[in-house]
């Protein structure tokens, strides 16, 4: 492998492929180089993909892909230990073309995707791990690989690393993440017969729903867990920072037990039979710590500079933006004949100033306000689940004295008051 | 029928899971004499989700072959005392689904 590329891109995952079809479409010689066995065996989410970011690279891709169900309901359970507050949305708009987002099982998906970019002309290479970025003169011109003889040199090189992205720590354009920045997430698909997903779920064919699930659901630690309906499988997982599982010794697979064994839970999922266990980190740190993502040759993209939405848990679709993004500025790169940082940093600018940038940019300080706050997971989930339940309960007292009971029930003078505090700061790290 | 009775064990969720081991360990304990003398906790037999570490009495060990390759181990050891690379290319977990 002495030829030199236009651009190698690193991981195949949905920031990697994007940026390798796009490139691809637009001309440039491409190689797109993958660890696992096929793009997809190293990769794990939960399981929303975003119609728009993705028919930004592909239009119409749902009429082709392999995709599990388009969501029209969104659920949000506040749990207790024997109770849950949910709020819904549910509109048919979404039942429809084109669509808000799908269902997807990620090895099935991505395999396609990677399929897509081939044949626009990507070059994919499987079971091949990237050991470093070669730079010389201070520029990245390549790459590294565990092949015999595996040494790859193009103008630019795309992290598209995940995660774990050992080559922009390598190149010292972030540091190591503190457990405080990631959230470790277990999952386990499972599989349930189509009919009873559609009768549990209230859902039609072709339908699907996704819950969020908050307070109990992380025994109060910050993170949450989910329920999405795949065709016959749910997708169920749990995810915590990492800092919260150290902090409170608990195991996460103990975790998703508990998850699976929730009264509010168990229903949903009762008689189906596990197929597959997944564990991953999820970049949590936010804007604060995506680090520098750009340099002489060489780009980083997706996970690999923390971009995710965690509050609205966006990511797939941040991924594949900035692997549009990072196409179209190497392919203005190869026009201009200028790989240099200062050319490479149209990238950042159009990430930043788009959603991307300013999403992250508006919930820069939430994951860490709800680590050091625990009170929100910890009191005020069971409080206004307590709230709920005497208001809704007919026992023979007025509803000024429920009222009452509610008030008293939010404690002192004092601690109403940091109630409003925290409330208003609540307000405030999303606002 | 208390939660414990239903909770499925961790060997029983690894062998939903394909892995493609490799020969050698990608994984590392820096320094052994760490675990041993300064860890009480050992809090990567804790968090990590797939209990690849295992205490035995004086020394830590790592079944790497199932291993998720999730990265928390790098990342949560307070003493930053394991080494962490990528299995050879083509090895290591292949998630089959999600």
């Amino acid at each position: 492998m002495s030829e030199k590329f236009d651009a190698i891109v690193v991981g195949a995952g949905p920031a990697g492929i994007s940026c390798a079809h796009d490139l691809a479409k637009g001309g440039a010689n491409v190689l797109l180089i993958e660890r696992g066995e096929y793009p997809g065996s190293k990769n794990v989410m939960g399981g929303v993909l975003y119609r728009k970011m993705m028919e930004d690279i592909i239009p119409e891709f749902y009429k082709e892909a392999p995709l599990e169900r388009p969501i029209v309901e969104q659920r949000f359970m506040m749990m207790e230990k024997e109770s849950a507050l949910t709020f819904s949305y549910k509109g048919l708009e979404w039942a429809k073309e084109p669509y808000n987002n799908f269902t997807v099982l990620r090895a099935k998906f991505d395999q396609w995707f990677a399929d897509k970019a081939v044949q626009q002309g990507a070059i994919l290479i499987n079971e091949t791990v990237v050991l470093e970025c070669i730079v010389e003169d201070g520029r990245v011109v390549g790459v590294r690989t565990d092949r015999p003889d595996g040494d790859v040199y193009a103008d630019v090189v795309v992290l598209a690393d995940g995660v774990n992205s050992l080559l922009a720590q390598s190149l010292g354009f972030h540091k190591e993440y503190k457990p405080n920045e990631v959230a470790l997430a277990t999952m386990e698909v499972l599989k349930l017969d189509k009919k009873i997903i559609e009768d549990r779920f209230n859902l039609e064919d072709n339908q699907g729903c996704t819950i969020e699930l908050f307070g109990d659901a992380t025994k109060g630690i910050v993170g949450t867990g989910f329920l999405y309906t795949n065709k016959d499988t749910l997708s169920l997982g749990v995810g915590t920072l990492l800092s919260g599982l150290i902090k409170h010794k608990i195991k996460p697979y103990e975790l998703l037990e508990y998850v699976k064994n929730h009264p509010m839970i168990r229903p949903y999922i009762q008689g189906s039979e596990p197929q597959e266990y997944l564990a991953h980190l999820i970049p949590e740190g936010g804007y604060n710590s995506m680090g520098k993502i750009v340099g002489d040759g060489v780009i980083v993209i997706g996970d690999a500079s923390q971009l995710v939405n965690a509050i609205h848990r966006e990511g797939s679709n941040l991924a594949m933006t900035s692997g549009r993004l990072a196409a179209e500025t190497v392919l203005l790169a190869k026009e201009a004949g200028d790989f240099s940082e200062r050319m490479l940093d149209h990238y950042r600018v159009k990430l930043l100033d788009g959603f991307v940038g300013q999403d992250m940019k508006k919930y820069k300080d939430s994951t860490h306000h709800f680590e050091k706050f625990p009170q929100y997971f910890e009191q005020y989930i069971p409080m206004v689940n307590r709230a709920a339940s005497q208001m809704f309960t007919v026992d023979g007292s007025s509803k000024w004295e429920k009222q009452k009971k509610i008030m008293k029930d939010l404690g002192s003078t004092k601690e109403k008051f940091k109630l409003a505090r925290d409330i208003y700061r609540a307000w405030k790290v999303v606002k | 029928m208390g939660e414990q009775n239903n909770a499925q064990s961790i060997e029983a969720k690894q062998y939903l899971v394909r892995f493609n081991a490799d020969t050698k360990s990608h994984l590392h304990v820096k320094d052994e004499d760490i675990c041993l003398t300064q860890c009480p906790d050992k809090i990567c037999t804790i968090f990590c989700p797939a209990e690849i570490y295992k205490w035995e009495d004086i020394r830590m060990h790592v079944g790497y072959e199932g291993c998720h390759e999730c990265g928390s181990c790098r990342i949560g050891c307070p003493h930053q005392n394991i080494r962490w690379e990528y299995p050879k290319g083509g090895h290591g977990i292949v998630f089959r689904l999600a």
